[in-house]
């Protein structure tokens, strides 16, 4: 089953999810990376709101196509580089929803707890299918100074598909995973049959 | 066309065909992973979008990934051709691939901090020039994702922590914690490309070339060739899965080479390619004509 998400988030809506579980976004939401992260968490302002909102770890191919912008590929960007900066962001700005790929580490995670918000994951590499989730471009702020990939581009998604891998319950869908990984690479590393 | 036009427009297709298509072989394994994935599974989600997103792209004519990755471009040419005008050629297709939007604009000036309009920056991309005894030109290109790279690891045996000696067994473990440390980080099903020995340098470098190999075929060296199949079957049974969501299937493909090394030094680099293994190339004679793709 998959559930939808509709900006503006609420808590209602977002301390319903649990790991595991299938969404599909539509609405506003901006892309941040590595630069945009750091900024936000050194800064107070920010040029549009976040609150309730949703952050997607992404750089995104886009390309001038007259006076609009054409999104070409659009799949996310590994959150951990995130990791420093993303329970303050959160917190100052009131982000519920965050968006990337490969997990998160335990500051975001009891951010989500504490503050109400998930971390979902979109299929790493998949860029086509989820640059068609993208209805449009409707602004773009530090262009200049972040670069095409590291700009804050504010989109228009429509049923962009995600799984919730932390949750305000405190649970992380890797955490099980990277456990039972580290005990089968101890078991592994006991049997002796190379050569 | 003047022959350096010609081999401009050869790069652009091969930057074009690279970043939006997939190799038929992983392309296969990828359906093989799928099947065994039960119905219902995270993995399968994923690698049900994957498919999907390589169909897009290659309808499309679109990049596969929004990172495009570091161009790395291995020629390999007759004796005595000058590479210069090949390189050039290959520099002015990259251009040309970031304006129609093939490649991202993915170069960042590191002293500036400001990004490189075109992705011409200081070595990127990358060349790597080796020479045959025939008249022929090979030419590969490999992008790799700067988020695989970062999951890329070297090990020095002894590791103690591993309990890794210098000895099969001891690559065979440093492969698997590679895999454990990356998780689902690398974007998985990966394809591993390993060198043993060599130096820092050359070692990370073979270990990289090794992403060339097509998956269906093994390693020359039958020992090597053993183990590229027995420890893919390890690997299945650390359960990280494609995205580290779970399931058997976090690598496709383990390609391993190796290189002789000093008494004292016993490396073992390995290079991480995210399922988006993005390689192609072609054959041609020096002035550009009778090209065949691989």
């Amino acid at each position: 089953m998959t559930v939808r998400l509709q900006y503006p988030f609420t808590l209602d809506q977002i301390r319903s999810l649990r790991i595991g579980d299938r969404v599909e976004v539509t609405g506003r939401i901006v892309t941040g990376r590595d630069r945009l992260h750091r900024h936000l968490a050194e800064s107070d302002t920010v040029p549009i709101s976040l609150r309730d909102g949703a952050i997607y770890h992404c750089g995104p191919v886009v390309v001038r196509r007259g006076r609009e912008w054409a999104v070409l590929a659009a799949g996310p960007t590994t959150s951990m580089r995130e990791e420093p900066y993303m329970a303050e962001v959160m917190a100052k700005y009131g982000l519920r929803v965050i968006i990337g790929k490969g997990g998160m580490g335990r500051a975001t995670a009891e951010a989500c707890r504490r503050l109400g918000g998930v971390y979902l994951e979109a299929v790493g590499g998949a860029a086509q299918v989820l640059a068609r989730a993208v209805r449009r471009v409707l602004g773009v702020h530090f262009l200049k100074a972040f670069g095409t990939a590291e700009a804050m581009w504010v989109i228009e998604v429509e049923g962009f598909p995600a799984l919730v891998t932390m949750d305000t319950h405190g649970d992380n869908l890797h955490d099980a995973i990277e456990d039972r990984s580290r005990q089968a690479l101890q078991m592994l590393l006991k049997e002796s049959r190379v050569l | 066309m003047t022959s350096s036009g010609r081999w401009s427009s050869l790069f652009l297709e091969l930057i074009r065909r690279t970043a939006c298509d997939l190799p038929s072989d992983v392309e296969r394994a990828l359906k093989r992973l799928r099947r065994r994935e039960p119905a219902e599974s995270h993995s399968r989600w994923v690698l049900d979008t994957l498919l999907a997103n390589v169909r897009l792209a290659r309808e499309g004519q679109r990049p596969l990934c929004q990172d495009t990755g570091a161009p790395h471009f291995y020629l390999t040419l007759p004796p005595g051709l000058d590479e210069r005008p090949l390189v050039e050629a290959a520099q002015r297709a990259v251009a040309a691939a970031t304006r129609a939007g093939f490649l991202r604009r993915n170069t960042i000036s590191t002293l500036t901090g400001r990004e490189v309009a075109d992705n011409r920056g200081e070595g990127l991309p990358d060349f790597h020039i080796e020479r045959h005894s025939t008249s022929t030109i090979e030419i590969w290109l490999l992008l790799k994702g700067g988020g695989s790279e970062n999951v890329s690891r070297q090990y020095a045996l002894p590791e103690p922590s591993l309990g890794a000696q210098r000895d099969w067994g001891g690559v065979r473990a440093c492969v698997l914690d590679a895999l454990v440390r990356a998780q689902g980080m690398g974007c998985p099903p990966a394809i591993l490309g390993v060198c043993v020995g060599g130096d820092r340098a050359s070692g990370y470098l073979q270990a990289r070339r090794q992403l060339l190999r097509p998956l269906d075929e093994p390693s020359p060296v039958p020992l090597l060739a053993r183990f590229e199949r027995e420890w893919l079957r390890d690997a299945e049974r650390l359960g990280i899965g494609p995205m580290g969501f779970g399931g058997r299937g976090a690598v496709m493909g383990l390609k391993i080479g190796w290189l002789d090394r000093l008494p004292a030094s016993f490396f073992v680099s390995i290079a991480y390619m995210c399922w988006a293994c993005r390689r192609r190339g072609f054959q041609a004679r020096r002035d550009g004509s009778g090209v065949r793709w691989q």
